[in-house]
């Protein structure tokens, strides 16, 4: 707070300054307060004075756990040899909120730019603790993105992000395995739960795919079954984890959790990494950045696996986006025109792109998706097959309509507590939902929110 | 003493009255690099999770004083309740196990019959002196049903009777390594207690005739008794705080250890994943007191004992 008293105003101040410390330790802890006051006004610039503030140049602090991170900052300084980055991974997803959402608390300590899921983007737009883009123009850079990852970077007419990257929903399957037992490659999810069934009837080691509950799983394939389970508008929340699109999902996964065709192995585990690379596992279920890390991370994976868009549920080709990131310019910075022409230039320029794209990255931009390179591309390890007309198809087919939880990083917290408890049951997950439901609805009231009032 | 003029019975009766001892602060001035130290890495946090838990502060509203709204919360949120029956049992379980063992350790060690003691109290020891987080991650790897030793044991068996991350034992499989982290730890305690005790006494006893087993039992536990009251309040303290363990296992069986399977990752996830920093705070100090209140009761029927 005193970093932004001038000499000349201290005397004036000082007289205020118990009653500063007061109410200082109050907002110390408050997620809605913001502590860089000079920058709490939405900005009114142009593209243009972001331009000039590259010019003049500056500091930046930036949080991200993206692998190319570091070298896109490297080729963004060597073009505007004024602005330093300092990239900080400050840890993957959670770890990197619950510092930020510190550090926004403490009302100092927080980065310029961080990378944010889409997820999470509302929680800190609506705590006030991100900047308008829009307030610098950026809105002129919508034609460059999907129109899902763009609208996920939208909270109320605001613009809280630059898409980084999508991740539309896909199926990965091990063509080993379908061949093996003379099995066709599901389309429909009736016609998966029967795989699910003969697979792990021919071999008990052999599952159709895992999951040992997962909100970042879940959530996706309710918006794709056509849920719409939030609906926020402003602070009044209406949550239905009943309604005809979850119960749909929720019906349909029953019939593989109940009968035990899921494998109780969580994603990400090193005995996930252990079973897509040893024949357990048939197929995932995932997000278009999945082929990249797996051909990094299951070498013994190479030539069996390959790309298909996901089951339907009656042959109408829609999906959802899992996971993907958008980079964000917190409110504490001190040069947030800076740090927005940081973010324009890091997700919308070329260069910044195909460093992101070298490192296995699945794009935002159309220029990218439809580059005839990057369909064409045709890596051994998926057997020649060509993977990105698959992935660009899928993130043409998202359904744009879905919304996030305003709080939607508790709510994930407490997924495993609620719906967890329908996994290790192997019971029905529509109670699961409900018990989930019960505790997003008291948090939310507790929290300020009107939800189902 | 021998200057004295005056007899100090008469200096007592007469000279308050008249001359009041004045107030010497020079000695209190040699202990502000303590206090100072004290107040600020002790007091004030104490202080400030005192005063956070008197408001509550909402994503949406912002601040507001809410008196003790949220102790009264805490006595009837029943996931508090849970997670703190669940150290309880913990503590009633494990803490004997783990103390007998590091006991019966420290006796063959000090009982002069064993080959190589030095090894063994290293050994023993070694555990302790891994990290708690390296030693739960090793212990993941032990516990993996899937691909992990188990599942090895479990085909081996040709059956899947050890199952580590099912909610019925995931108690047990925590109770197991706290125990194999701290077996050492509380031994090397009991084992330095015992190691004090004056060689005429064991001279004395032999002369008496006692042997072996009298010998422990009229000696030794005696003497290390003050040491297993100083152990067994480090581990009540210890189990009520129990979180490393379950917080570095959660990724692995995350619907068996909830957000709330300890009051203290109960505190955590909701001041971290919640922001309810206030009712984080509350659960804190609630926590607080009640182990306070049985580390000193324990201490108070412990010196009891010592005093008979």
């Amino acid at each position: 707070m005193s970093r932004t008293i001038r000499p000349a105003a201290r005397r004036t101040v000082a007289a205020l300054a118990t009653s500063l410390l007061a109410a200082g330790l109050l907002s110390a802890c408050g997620g809605a307060t913001s502590g860089a006051d000079a920058g709490s006004s939405d900005p009114q610039a142009s593209l243009a004075d972001l331009d000039a503030a590259l010019e003049e140049g500056g500091e930046l602090t930036y949080w991200t756990w993206t692998p190319s991170g570091e070298a896109q900052a490297e080729a963004f300084m060597a073009e505007y040899p004024n602005v330093t980055v300092d990239v900080v991974n400050a840890g993957t997803a959670t770890d990197e909120y619950t510092k930020l959402q510190n550090a926004i608390a403490a009302g100092s300590g927080a980065p310029d730019v961080a990378q944010i899921e889409y997820y999470a983007l509302q929680q800190f737009a609506i705590s006030d603790s991100l900047v308008d883009l829009n307030g610098f123009g950026l809105d002129s850079l919508e034609d460059q993105f999907t129109a899902s990852t763009w609208a996920q970077s939208t909270v109320e007419g605001g613009l809280y992000g630059l898409p980084q990257d999508s991740g539309p929903l896909i199926l990965m399957y091990n063509k080993d395995l379908f061949d093996e037992h003379g099995i066709d490659v599901p389309t429909t999810w009736d016609e998966y739960i029967a795989a699910a069934r003969e697979l792990h009837d021919a071999d008990p080691s052999v599952y159709i795919t895992n999951d040992a509950g997962d909100p970042g799983f879940a959530q996706p394939l309710i918006w794709q079954a056509g849920g719409h389970p939030y609906t926020v508008d402003g602070t009044t929340v209406s949550l239905d984890l009943q309604d005809e699109g979850t119960r749909r999902w929720a019906d349909m996964w029953n019939q593989l959790l109940e009968p035990g065709l899921l494998a109780d192995i969580p994603t990400w585990s090193d005995d996930w990494w252990k079973a897509l690379g040893n024949d357990s596992l048939a197929t995932i279920v995932t997000g278009a950045w999945m082929p990249g890390i797996l051909e990094g991370s299951v070498p013994e994976g190479a030539g069996k696996w390959r790309v298909a868009p996901i089951p339907s549920y009656d042959g109408d080709p829609v999906t959802a986006e899992n996971g993907g990131s958008s980079q964000a310019v917190v409110k504490q910075s001190e040069n947030p025109a800076l740090a927005a022409a940081f973010v324009r230039w890091l997700n919308s320029s070329e260069d910044s792109v195909n460093v992101f794209l070298e490192s296995g990255g699945f794009p935002s931009t159309t220029a990218q998706l439809n580059d005839p390179d990057f369909l064409g591309a045709a890596p051994d390890y998926f057997g020649g097959q060509k993977i990105n007309e698959v992935l660009v198809q899928a993130s043409e087919n998202v359904s744009t309509d879905w919304q996030y939880l305003p709080y939607q990083v508790y709510a994930n917290s407490v997924f495993p507590d609620t719906v967890g408890q329908s996994y290790t049951e192997r019971g029905d997950l529509n109670d699961g939902l409900l018990a989930w439901q019960d505790k997003l609805v008291s948090y939310g009231n507790a929290q300020g929110f009107t939800v189902n009032k | 003493m021998t200057t004295l003029t005056r007899s100090p019975g008469v200096t007592r009766t007469s000279v308050p009255a008249i001359r009041r001892q004045r107030r010497r602060w020079t000695g209190w001035q040699f202990t502000w690099p303590f206090a100072v130290v004290f107040v600020i890495a002790f007091i004030a946090p104490l202080g400030y999770a005192l005063w956070l838990s008197l408001f509550q502060n909402q994503l949406v509203g912002g601040n507001a004083f809410v008196g003790l709204d949220n102790y009264v919360l805490a006595f009837h949120d029943p996931a508090f309740w849970a997670s703190f029956g669940r150290v309880l049992l913990f503590l009633l379980v494990q803490v004997p196990i783990m103390l007998l063992l590091a006991l019966t350790a420290a006796l063959a060690i000090d009982s002069a019959r064993l080959y190589a003691t030095g090894f063994f109290r290293i050994v023993i020891f070694l555990p302790y002196a891994v990290p708690a987080v390296v030693a739960v991650l090793m212990w993941g790897f032990i516990y993996g049903d899937n691909f992990g030793l188990t599942a090895s044991i479990n085909d081996w068996l040709g059956s899947s009777v050890l199952a580590p991350f099912a909610p019925q034992w995931m108690l047990v499989s925590i109770g197991n390594i706290v125990t194999w982290e701290f077996v050492g730890y509380n031994m090397v305690i009991f084992y330095s207690a015992l190691k004090t005790i004056p060689t005429d006494l064991y001279e004395a006893a032999e002369i008496d005739g006692a042997r072996g087993w009298q010998v422990v039992k009229a000696i030794k536990l005696p003497a290390a008794r003050g040491a297993i009251v100083i152990a067994t309040i480090f581990s009540i303290i210890g189990s009520f705080q129990l979180f490393n363990e379950p917080n570095v296992l959660q990724p692995l069986a995350s619907n068996v250890i909830t957000s709330s399977y300890t009051p203290n990752m109960y505190a955590y996830s909701l001041s971290f994943a919640g922001q309810q920093y206030n009712y984080s705070a509350t659960i804190a100090i609630i926590m607080g007191v009640i182990t306070a209140a049985i580390a000193y009761v324990v201490q108070l029927r412990g010196s009891r004992k010592e005093d008979r």
